[in-house]
């Protein structure tokens, strides 16, 4: 791949991106207008993760592709192989040996370290977007941090339902002040955002939109003192590894409709059986 | 005692055209300040104004000390969902009609920092209780309520954080008489009791007779005459009181 | 079972070689050559280009070919090869009164200087199955004519001499760029129409469509839809002066609209305009149609809540390859998000039940 320059990106266009990614980081959970670039492959699948990937990688990272958890669902595949094609980096399946983990709608089970960074692909960054369809209003509500009507929704599921009816791309507050949609990731992956030790970057490439969490910053669930946030998952321990603590797939396994609950990380799965 | 709220020379004007020119008036705590006029006078222009949902050309608006015209964006919103209330003529435009009434009374209680769900639900059947909606309403979207409940929702989602003035534009327009009446008895009422100031633009004398404690007349952007309601109603100096009055049936 | 996630390498690479061997279909047919893409498909070629931004006939055609003629997958190709493409710089505005027209016509007045041309249209063809066309031929020659060596001058300045139409003020702002800088809103007019001219053909006739119908009518007149070739310079800043490096086709529209005064201000026609790579006419009057629908506040006019009329939704929507992108990607796994709303909603219809 001469024809393309490392990472597939040219020069400009990752400083543009790394300039947007420091604004990002200094004003931790504020969506940063950034100009995405048409990549080749199709908004909505991943692009906004891949320009940040790709304006962050060096020739030595270690770079991990999931999709679902899972480091062989097709689209982490083609991902992982652009970057294999246009920057030759090296890839693994193992969340510690990786320097950069890009990811769609999950956090991987074992524990990140400091150092990493996590980029997270995001389809929709503005957690007000179905409360007010209007960018020009959301932003505002943001700057003046009007955000009474994010609670009024949480308030209408309760009413409705009796508990806050959101499982995944669950809002958070970030360092008490910007509401942040943390990406469609399970709301059981919602505490593994706060005071992580590792960069947490989020991108966006159809909204045009990049935000970031530093490590170790505050990231709350929002919810009410009397109806707690809870990081919910399947009641099954995986049928593989026999895990507990991770949160499972569910997989249906004949016509009569049996169903088995396994790992959906499925390099965290692989390593407890091996052990 | 000082007055709750200080306006100085308030002038709107549209190109060529005046909404309201040279508007000043002192309102005390607890007083209710009606203004009437036809329609065109720009009594909605200048209640817009006061209330800062559009930018004034020239004059204050003194309130607790500070002239509330040039607060940020956002001190102007805080303010909007504390201190100061809006109720508008039409439900609609105050309401979010898609969320249930507990959730469009709570939500300026958690727009200031409420965050215990059954503490906001409380609240909530208390406030539609006090304007005589049947709390089993609660979970019922505004849609499914008249006008007349409608708007007694409106006025109990503004009232609900206990602000200290209330805005209202034409708040018993387009009802029925029947439930004029009935909402003008209500607003009479919680108006008493919390000690509201407010201030209430009205075409309708009989709304500013029952409620305004000093009436402000106006014409063509022009503070024609204003005193103490009754003395206005019954002793109208300027020609087009006297018009105004004579022009409707007495009350 | 739990195998059946895995091989997502494999089945891409097998599903790649399937969709060659498809694309190229039966190979006892001849293959479909770039050169005859770009020469007798030229109207897909035109489309390609506009909305894929870039103008090159034989990059339009490859793109065609190489998306087994699906268009927006072709404007998919352009704007991903496009976008990493280095600018050396910026070409001088184009000049469209001195365009060399092939086709120049106008529905407000009978005649103008520089006369009507009907040039290549289909507008009067009846729509009749050509069945010689499915045995090969030679078409017979069209007639020929002298060019028109004068420039032709725009029928909207004849009414712009009588003060009838609003003006149209030069205006040297560099206008932001699209494909450079994050969409902000509000936009100015400027953005607006590099928006639309990039726009989904089928977006915005739907649109322009939308305002003839009445939601946010503006009673537009084609005042002149023209298209031809014009020059391209290209500035040198090293030089001092610019440098024509070439001839692109375009078609442009200007629309006479509904009037608008006041008691002060005597009333005026406004306009509408769109401008776009190659013949896209039916793209072209659209754009026009939108670009006044939504100069509404500019001209003091109301929101009548018109889509056509709303900067932000026309913006935000008109863009077939993030529509396209966004609204395909609903196809990827969401196993995740999936299961963690079956959790919930078990577990809301557990507590429905007992409740």
């Amino acid at each position: 791949m001469d024809d393309y320059n490392f990472a597939y990106l040219d020069e400009d266009t990752k400083r543009m991106i790394r300039r947007a990614l420091l604004k990002a980081v200094a004003i931790p959970g504020y969506q940063v207008p950034f100009s995405s670039r048409e990549m080749p492959m199709p908004y909505g699948w991943g692009t906004g993760g891949v320009q940040v990937t790709a304006a962050c990688l060096k020739p030595d990272d270690t770079l991990k592709v999931i999709d679902q958890g899972a480091d062989d669902t097709t689209n982490a595949v083609s991902i992982r192989k652009f970057f294999q094609r246009t920057a030759e980096v090296a890839v693994t399946e193992r969340t510690q040996d990786a320097t950069i983990i890009q990811t769609r709608h999950r956090i991987p089970e074992a524990p990140l370290q400091p150092g990493q960074i996590m980029v997270f692909q995001v389809p929709i960054p503005e957690p007000l977007r179905f409360l007010e369809p209007r960018e020009t209003e959301t932003r505002r509500m943001h700057a003046l941090e009007d955000y009474g009507l994010m609670q009024v929704k949480l308030y209408e599921d309760i009413a409705r339902h009796g508990e806050i009816a959101t499982a995944y791309a669950y809002p958070v507050k970030v360092e008490d002040r910007y509401v942040m949609d943390p990406s469609p990731i399970p709301k059981f992956d919602n505490p593994k955002m706060n005071d992580s030790p590792a960069l947490m970057l989020f991108g966006a490439g159809r909204e045009q939109r990049i935000y970031a969490l530093p490590p170790h910053t505050k990231v709350e669930s929002l919810d009410f003192e009397d109806f707690p946030f809870v990081a919910g998952k399947a009641d099954h321990p995986c049928a593989i590894c026999g895990s507990t603590e991770s949160y499972l797939d569910e997989i249906i396994t004949d016509d009569a409709g049996s169903r088995m609950f396994v790992c959906s990380d499925t390099s965290y799965c692989q390593e407890r059986s091996v052990q | 005692m000082t007055p709750l709220l200080q306006v100085r020379g308030i002038e709107k004007r549209y190109g060529g055209r005046i909404g309201c020119i040279d508007v000043s008036f002192d309102l005390w705590p607890g007083e209710v300040m009606g203004i009437v006029g036809e329609s065109g006078s720009g009594k909605s222009t200048l209640l817009s104004c006061l209330a800062g949902h559009q930018p004034s050309d020239k004059g204050e608006v003194i309130f607790h000390g500070r002239d509330v015209l040039k607060l940020s964006e956002a001190e102007r919103r805080r303010l909007g969902r504390t201190d100061w209330a809006f109720v508008h003529q039409n439900p609609r435009d105050g309401l979010r009609m898609n969320v249930s009434a507990g959730g469009n009374v709570g939500e300026r209680l958690m727009a200031v920092g409420e965050r215990h769900y059954g503490n906001i639900r409380d609240t909530a059947e208390d406030w539609l209780q006090r304007v005589e909606i049947n709390a089993d309403r609660i979970d019922d979207r505004p849609r499914q309520f008249s006008g007349g409940m409608q708007q007694r929702l409106q006025i109990a989602r503004n009232l609900v954080t206990g602000p200290k003035l209330v805005f209202m534009d034409e708040p018993t327009g387009g009802l029925d008489v029947s439930v004029q009446a009935r909402l003008l008895d209500l607003l009479r009422g919680l108006v008493r009791r919390m000690g509201l100031s407010a201030i209430i633009v009205t075409h309708d004398l009989a709304v500013v007779r029952l409620l305004a404690d000093r009436l402000m007349v106006m014409k063509g952007g022009h503070v024609v005459e204003q005193g103490l309601t009754d003395q206005v109603l019954d002793d109208p100096q300027h020609a087009y009181t006297q018009l105004l009055v004579s022009s409707v049936l007495q009350v | 079972m739990y195998v059946a996630v895995k091989g997502g390498e494999r089945a891409i690479d097998n599903a790649h070689a399937w969709l060659a061997e498809e694309r190229r279909g039966d190979p006892a047919i001849p293959d479909l050559t770039v050169p005859q893409i770009r020469e007798q498909m030229t109207l897909a070629v035109n489309r390609v280009m506009a909305e894929g931004s870039l103008h090159d006939p034989d990059l339009a055609a490859l793109a065609i070919k190489q998306a087994r003629g699906d268009l927006i997958e072709a404007i998919f190709l352009i704007r991903a090869y496009r976008t990493t493409l280095p600018r050396f710089g910026a070409s001088a505005p184009v000049d469209t009164g001195a365009m060399t027209v092939s086709r120049r016509i106008s529905a407000t007045f009978k005649d103008a200087p520089g006369g009507q041309i009907l040039g290549p249209t289909f507008d009067y063809t009846h729509r009749l199955l050509d069945f010689a066309l499915m045995a090969e031929g030679e078409v017979p020659a069209a007639p020929q004519a002298e060019a028109n060596a004068q420039d032709t001058p725009h029928i909207l300045s004849f009414l712009d001499q009588d003060g009838l139409i609003e003006r149209a003020l030069p205006d040297d702002t560099p206008p932001r760029d699209l494909t450079r800088e994050p969409l902000e809103l509000p936009a100015d007019r400027a953005l607006r129409l590099q928006s639309l001219t990039r726009g989904d053909e089928g977006f915005v006739l739907g649109l322009a469509y939308s305002t003839q119908r009445g939601y946010g009518r503006n009673h537009a007149f084609v005042g002149e839809l023209r298209i031809g070739t014009v020059e391209v310079e290209l500035n040198i800043p090293e030089l001092g002066f610019s440098v024509e490096i070439g001839e692109i086709e375009l078609t442009e529209c200007e629309t006479v609209n509904q009037f608008t005064g006041s008691k002060t201000e005597p009333p005026q026609f406004t306009r509408g305009y769109g401008l776009t790579f190659g013949q896209c006419e039916r793209k072209a009057i659209s754009m026009a149609l939108v670009d006044r629908a939504l100069r509404w506040q500019e001209l003091g006019e109301d929101f009548v809540g018109a889509p056509a009329q709303d900067e932000e939704f026309v913006l935000s929507h008109c863009d077939n390859i993030q529509a396209t992108g966004f609204l395909e990607h609903i196809k990827l796994p969401h196993y995740v998000d999936f299961q963690a709303e079956l959790e919930l909603i078990r577990r809301l219809r557990t507590a429905a039940m007992e409740g």
